[in-house]
C-alpha cells in the first residue's frame, strides 16, 4: 500500500502536495473502497444469508425476489432504509442519540483492519492485533449503552443496561479463552498466530490439546454473547423489550445497528478462524495467484461455517433468562476458562514444543463428536415429517 | 448494606420505574396492556389494564335474535370461535328443549376437537415465540393452516366459523372432507413428537419456565382458574368427562393434569406440558368419532321464528381456555333478555396481579403467555 | 347435594335472610338478602357439606317491568369436590344498588364484581379496587341497563355514525 503510493509520487502525480497530505488522502480512499466493496455487501449478504437459512428452517420461502435467490435484497433494503424518515424523539438526548449507531458501527469496523483473509491480505499486521481486538470490540458496548440510554425511552433503557453487564461479563471468559491461545502462539499478531498452525486439522490450536479444545466452545460461547446473538439475544429481547436499544432508531440509524450486528457475526467466525481454525491456511500449490484465491476462500470458507452455525442456534434455542445468562458466565464459563489458561500453562511446561499424538487424538475425539453430532441430526431428520399440502393449489 | 455506607443523599438515590406493557406490545397477544412496576429487572406489581377489546357482545346479543346471535359469538374468541358457537347454541337449544341430530352432535365434536387442536397450535407456538424460539412458532402456525383448509372444507370459513348452529350444524361433513381429517391426523400425531424433540426438552426451555410462577390448587380455587390451567395445578377436571354434554360421554379420552413434570406442581413448565397433551388427546377423540359418525340428518328442525319460553339457563363448554360459560336468559320474545358470556381469559387475567410479585420482566411474559390469556375472550 | 337440601340448610342457617327457592328450573336459584350475602357465601364455602371452593360467574340482570323493576346480582356457585352448584340472586333497587363484596370469600369476585360495576353500576361495598373495567374511566353511564343511551361523544369523537347507504345516496 505505502509503496504503491510511494511510487506514484515519485512519478510526479502530487507535484506540490505535502507527502503527508497524500497519504491522508491515500488512507481515505482505501478505507472508503474497503467500507462500500467489502464490508458493505459483506453485512449484507450476511443479512440476506441468515434470513434465508432461518426461512428454510422454519419451512418458509424467505427473500427470494430482488436478484437471483434474492441475493440483492439487502440492497432493496438498505434503499428502503435510506428514504425513511430520520425521527429524533423530541425528549432524546440530541447529541448521543444520532451519535451512538456511529460508535457502534465503528466498534465493528475497526476489526478489520487486524483480520487476514490471505498471507498478504491484511490492512495492518499489528504485533498486538488480538489486543486491539479485543479492545475495539469494546467500544461497541459503549454505543449501545449510549443508545439505550439516550432514546429516553424505558425499554431502551433497560436493553442498554442488559447489553452492558452482559458484555463486560462475557468479555471475561471470551478474553481467557483467547489468552489460551496466546500462550500456545507465543505472539499477539494474528498473522503470526495463523503461520504457527499449519494446514492440517491435526495441526490447528483447536486439537493443540484439550484445554484449546475447550477454550473454543467457550470463545465461541462469549462471542455469541458479545454479538448479542441468541440464545444471549437479551438486550434486543423482541418479546420482552419490544426492540431493546433500538426501539426509538428508524431509516439508516437502525439499519447501522443491524449492519453493525450481522458483519460481527463475521468478525466472530473470523476470529474464531484466526485463533482456532489454522485461519487462511491451505495447503501450498507454487503459483502465487492460486495460492492467494485458495487462502481467501478457505478463510472465508471456514469463517462462514461459524457464521451459519450461528444462525443455526438462533433458529434452534430459546432465550435464557437475564439471571441465568449472569449465572452461565460466572459460575461455569469463568472458572472453566481459567482451567483452560491453566492447563495450558502446565501443557507447556510438560511439553514445549506441542505434543503431536496429543493433537492427532484430540483430532480423533473432534471427528467422533462431529459423527456423533452428524448422527443426531440425521436421526432428526429423518424423523421429522414432510410438509401435508392438503391443497394441491398454494 | 448500612445507611452509613449508602446514606440517602439527594442527588443519588434509586426509584422504582413504572413501564408500560403494552396496548401495542409483542408477547400481549392482542391488545393488552400491564402497568408494571420494576425495580431494575424485578417486577414489583403488575397491574393488568383490559378492556381495549371490548366490542360488547353482550349487549348486542339483547338486540338481535337467537339465530342471528350465533355469528357473534364467532368473536368472543376468535381463536377457538367453535366453542363459542357451540356454547351459545346448547344454551339456546337447553331453553327450548330442541333436540340435536345426532349427526350433527358428531359433527360439532368433530370441529370443536380440530378447533382445539388449532388453539393450543396457537398457544403452544407462540409460548415458544415469548421465550425466544421462533422456529416452533412458525412449525405450528403450519399445521395450522392444514386445520384451516380443512375447516374452509367443512364450513367455508377458516377463523369465524358460524358453523354450530341451533339444532345441529350448517353443513354435514361429507365423507371426503372425513378421509382427509384422517390422512392429516395421521401426519399430525407423529409431528407433537417433533415439537416435543425441538422445545419442550430443551434444557433452556426447561429451565424458563420450571418453578416460574407457581400456582396452587387452592389459588387456582380462589381466582377460579379453568381448563389446562386448573388441571396443570393437579385439578383433574374436565367439563367434558365430569359435566358431560354432546357425545363426549361415548368417547374415550385421558384428562391430562400436572405432575410438576420438572419442577413444581402448578409451574409455567406444566400449563404448556397439559395443552401438549390435549393436542394428542384432542387428535384420539376425532379418530373416534370419524369412525363412529351416523348416517342422518345434521340439522333438526328448528323454527325460523325461535322463541324459547322464558327461563334461564347457565351452560359450561370445554374451550381450549376453560370452561365457557353461557348464561342466557329469555323472557319468551324473539330475543334473548340477557346473554352473559363467562370466560376462561378474563378469570386468569385476574390471578397476573398475585403472581407477577417479585418476579423478573422476563417471567411476566412466560406467565402471560403460559397462562393463555386471549384478548378478545377476556373483553368480549 | 341436592338444591332442595341446601335451601333447607341455609334456611335454618339464617332464617329470614333467604327465599324465593325455585328447583324446578335448569339451574335452581334462591334470592338473598343484600345484607347477608357475604355472610351466606362464606358459610357455603367453608360448611364441607357444601364446600363451593369457587364463583364461577357474577353478573347483573336489569328488570324493568313495570312493578318489578330490580336489578339483580346473579352468584353462580360450584364445587368442584362434591359436583353440584346453585344460583344465588340478590335483588337490589334500581336507583342505588348497593351490595357487600364477595372479594373476601372468592378472589375471583375482584374482576366480576368490577364487570358487574363498569356494566350495571352496581356498587359492591367494601371492594378494594372499584374502578370502571371494560369502558374508560370517563365513560358516562352503564351499557348493559337497558334505559342506556349512548352519549352523543365521547372525547370529541362521535359515536353516531349515519348510515353509508344514506351518505351515498346524497
Amino acid at each position: 500500500m505505502k509503496e504503491f503510493v510511494d511510487s506514484l509520487i515519485q512519478q510526479g502525480y502530487f507535484a506540490g502536495m505535502p507527502t503527508q497530505v497524500v497519504y491522508a488522502i491515500a488512507m481515505v480512499v482505501a478505507a472508503f473502497a474497503v467500507l462500500s466493496f467489502f464490508v458493505a455487501p459483506l453485512a449484507g449478504v450476511t443479512s440476506w444469508l441468515e434470513r434465508r437459512v432461518w426461512a428454510r428452517m422454519q419451512s418458509r420461502v424467505g427473500p427470494n425476489r430482488v436478484g437471483p435467490q434474492g441475493i440483492l435484497q439487502w440492497i432493496a433494503d438498505g434503499v428502503k432504509n435510506l428514504l425513511k424518515e430520520d425521527l429524533i424523539p423530541a425528549a432524546a438526548d440530541h447529541f448521543l442519540f444520532p451519535l451512538a449507531p456511529y460508535i457502534v458501527f465503528v466498534g465493528f469496523l475497526c476489526t478489520f483492519v487486524v483480520i487476514p483473509f490471505g498471507s498478504d491480505l491484511i490492512v495492518a499486521d499489528l504485533n498486538i492485533g488480538i489486543l486491539y481486538l479485543l479492545a475495539v470490540t469494546s467500544i461497541v458496548v459503549v454505543g449501545i449503552l449510549m443508545a439505550g440510554w439516550s432514546s429516553n425511552n424505558k425499554w431502551s433503557l433497560l436493553g442498554g443496561m442488559r447489553s452492558a453487564a452482559q458484555i463486560v461479563s462475557y468479555e471475561i471468559p471470551a478474553g481467557l479463552a483467547v489468552l489460551t491461545i496466546i500462550f500456545v502462539a507465543g505472539t499477539m499478531s494474528t498473522q503470526g498466530i495463523i503461520k504457527n498452525q499449519g494446514w492440517a486439522p491435526w495441526d490447528w490450536y483447536l486439537f493443540y490439546n484439550p484445554f484449546t479444545f475447550i477454550a473454543f466452545f467457550l470463545y465461541f460461547t462469549a462471542a455469541l454473547a458479545e454479538g448479542n446473538r441468541t440464545p444471549f439475544d437479551i438486550p434486543e429481547a423482541e418479546s420482552e423489550l419490544v426492540a431493546g436499544y433500538v426501539t426509538e432508531y428508524s431509516g439508516m440509524r437502525f439499519l447501522f445497528f443491524f449492519f453493525a450486528e450481522w458483519g460481527n457475526l463475521y468478525v466472530i467466525g473470523a476470529v474464531a478462524t484466526i485463533l482456532f481454525l489454522g485461519g487462511w491456511q491451505a495447503p501450498p500449490v507454487g503459483h502465487p495467484l492460486v495460492d492467494g484465491v485458495l487462502q481467501f476462500t478457505v478463510f472465508f470458507l471456514k469463517a462462514y461455517l461459524w457464521v451459519f452455525v450461528a444462525m443455526w442456534v438462533r433458529a434452534t434455542l430459546p432465550r435464557v433468562r437475564v439471571d441465568q445468562l449472569m449465572a452461565l458466565c460466572w459460575k461455569y464459563m469463568v472458572p472453566l476458562s481459567f482451567l483452560c489458561v491453566i492447563g495450558t500453562a502446565a501443557w507447556m511446561v510438560v511439553f514445549p514444543h506441542g505434543n503431536r499424538i496429543a493433537s492427532i487424538a484430540m483430532f480423533v475425539l473432534g471427528v467422533v463428536i462431529l459423527a456423533l453430532f452428524a448422527g443426531r441430526v440425521r436421526y432428526q431428520i429423518r424423523h421429522s415429517k414432510p410438509e401435508l399440502y392438503l391443497r394441491p393449489y398454494i | 448494606m448500612s445507611e452509613a455506607v449508602y446514606p440517602q443523599s439527594e442527588v443519588f438515590h434509586t426509584e422504582d420505574m413504572t413501564i408500560s406493557v403494552g396496548p401495542q406490545h409483542p408477547s400481549t397477544h392482542g391488545v393488552l396492556r400491564f402497568v408494571v412496576r420494576t425495580d431494575g429487572e424485578v417486577i414489583g406489581e403488575a397491574i393488568p389494564d383490559v378492556g381495549y377489546l371490548h366490542r360488547s357482545i353482550e349487549k348486542i346479543g339483547e338486540k338481535c335474535t337467537y339465530h342471528g346471535y350465533v355469528p357473534y359469538t364467532d368473536r368472543a374468541d376468535y381463536l377457538a370461535a367453535m366453542f363459542a358457537n357451540q356454547g351459545f347454541c346448547m344454551a339456546a337449544e337447553k331453553l327450548a328443549s330442541t333436540e340435536v341430530t345426532r349427526r350433527g352432535e358428531f359433527c360439532r365434536v368433530i370441529a370443536c376437537e380440530l378447533n382445539r387442536i388449532a388453539s393450543h397450535l396457537i398457544s403452544v407456538g407462540t409460548f415458544g415465540q415469548d421465550i425466544g424460539a421462533i422456529t416452533p412458532f412458525l412449525h405450528a402456525l403450519r399445521e395450522r393452516e392444514t386445520i384451516n383448509d380443512l375447516m374452509e372444507e367443512i364450513c367455508g370459513a377458516r377463523l369465524t366459523y358460524n358453523y354450530i348452529r341451533i339444532g345441529g350444524v350448517g353443513y354435514d361433513i361429507t365423507q371426503e372432507t372425513c378421509d382427509k381429517i384422517l390422512v392429516f391426523l395421521d401426519h399430525f400425531d407423529p409431528i407433537i413428537d417433533e415439537y416435543n424433540r425441538l422445545l419442550s426438552y430443551n434444557k433452556i426451555y426447561i429451565e424458563r419456565l420450571a418453578n416460574v410462577a407457581v400456582i396452587t390448587k387452592e389459588d387456582a380455587f380462589q381466582y377460579n382458574l379453568v381448563g389446562p390451567n386448573l388441571r396443570a395445578s393437579g385439578v383433574k377436571w374436565d367439563i367434558r368427562r365430569d359435566i358431560p354434554y354432546s357425545v363426549y360421554p361415548e368417547l374415550e379420552f385421558e384428562v391430562p393434569v400436572g405432575h410438576g413434570e420438572k419442577g413444581t406442581l402448578g409451574d409455567c413448565y406444566d400449563r404448556y406440558w397439559v395443552r401438549i397433551q390435549e393436542l394428542q388427546e384432542s387428535s384420539k377423540i376425532v379418530r373416534q368419532c370419524l369412525k363412529m359418525i351416523p348416517k342422518g340428518p345434521a340439522i333438526s328442525k328448528v323454527p325460523r321464528k325461535f322463541k324459547p319460553p322464558a327461563g334461564e339457563v347457565y351452560v359450561r363448554v370445554e374451550a381450549p381456555r376453560g370452561d365457557m360459560g353461557y348464561y342466557v336468559v329469555s323472557d319468551g320474545t324473539e330475543y334473548p333478555y340477557r346473554v352473559r358470556i363467562r370466560t376462561g381469559s378474563f378469570t386468569a387475567m385476574g390471578i397476573i396481579d398475585k403472581l407477577s410479585r417479585g418476579i423478573m420482566v422476563a417471567d411476566l411474559i412466560a406467565l402471560i403467555a403460559s397462562l393463555d390469556v386471549d384478548a378478545p375472550e377476556i373483553d368480549r | 347435594m341436592q338444591a332442595q337440601e341446601i335451601y333447607n340448610k341455609l334456611e335454618k342457617q339464617f332464617p329470614g335472610k333467604v327465599g324465593l327457592f325455585r328447583g324446578d328450573i335448569f339451574d335452581p336459584c334462591l334470592n338473598v338478602d343484600a345484607a347477608a350475602i357475604v355472610d351466606v357465601c362464606r358459610y357455603l364455602r367453608d360448611d364441607p357439606e357444601t364446600s363451593f371452593e369457587v364463583l364461577s360467574d357474577l353478573t347483573a340482570l336489569d328488570w324493568t317491568k313495570k312493578d318489578d323493576e330490580k336489578i339483580q346480582v346473579v352468584y353462580h356457585l360450584f364445587s368442584y369436590g362434591k359436583r353440584h352448584q346453585i344460583v344465588l340472586k340478590v335483588d337490589l333497587p334500581r336507583e342505588a344498588p348497593r351490595v357487600p363484596t364477595v372479594e373476601g370469600v372468592w378472589k375471583a369476585a375482584n374482576w366480576f364484581e368490577r364487570e358487574a360495576f363498569d356494566l350495571f353500576g352496581v356498587d359492591f361495598v367494601g371492594h378494594s379496587d372499584l374502578r370502571r373495567i371494560m369502558l374508560p374511566e370517563d365513560w358516562v353511564g352503564h351499557p348493559l341497563r337497558k334505559d342506556y343511551v349512548e352519549q352523543e361523544e365521547y372525547d370529541g369523537i362521535s359515536t353516531q355514525r349515519a348510515p353509508l347507504v344514506d351518505k351515498l345516496l346524497k
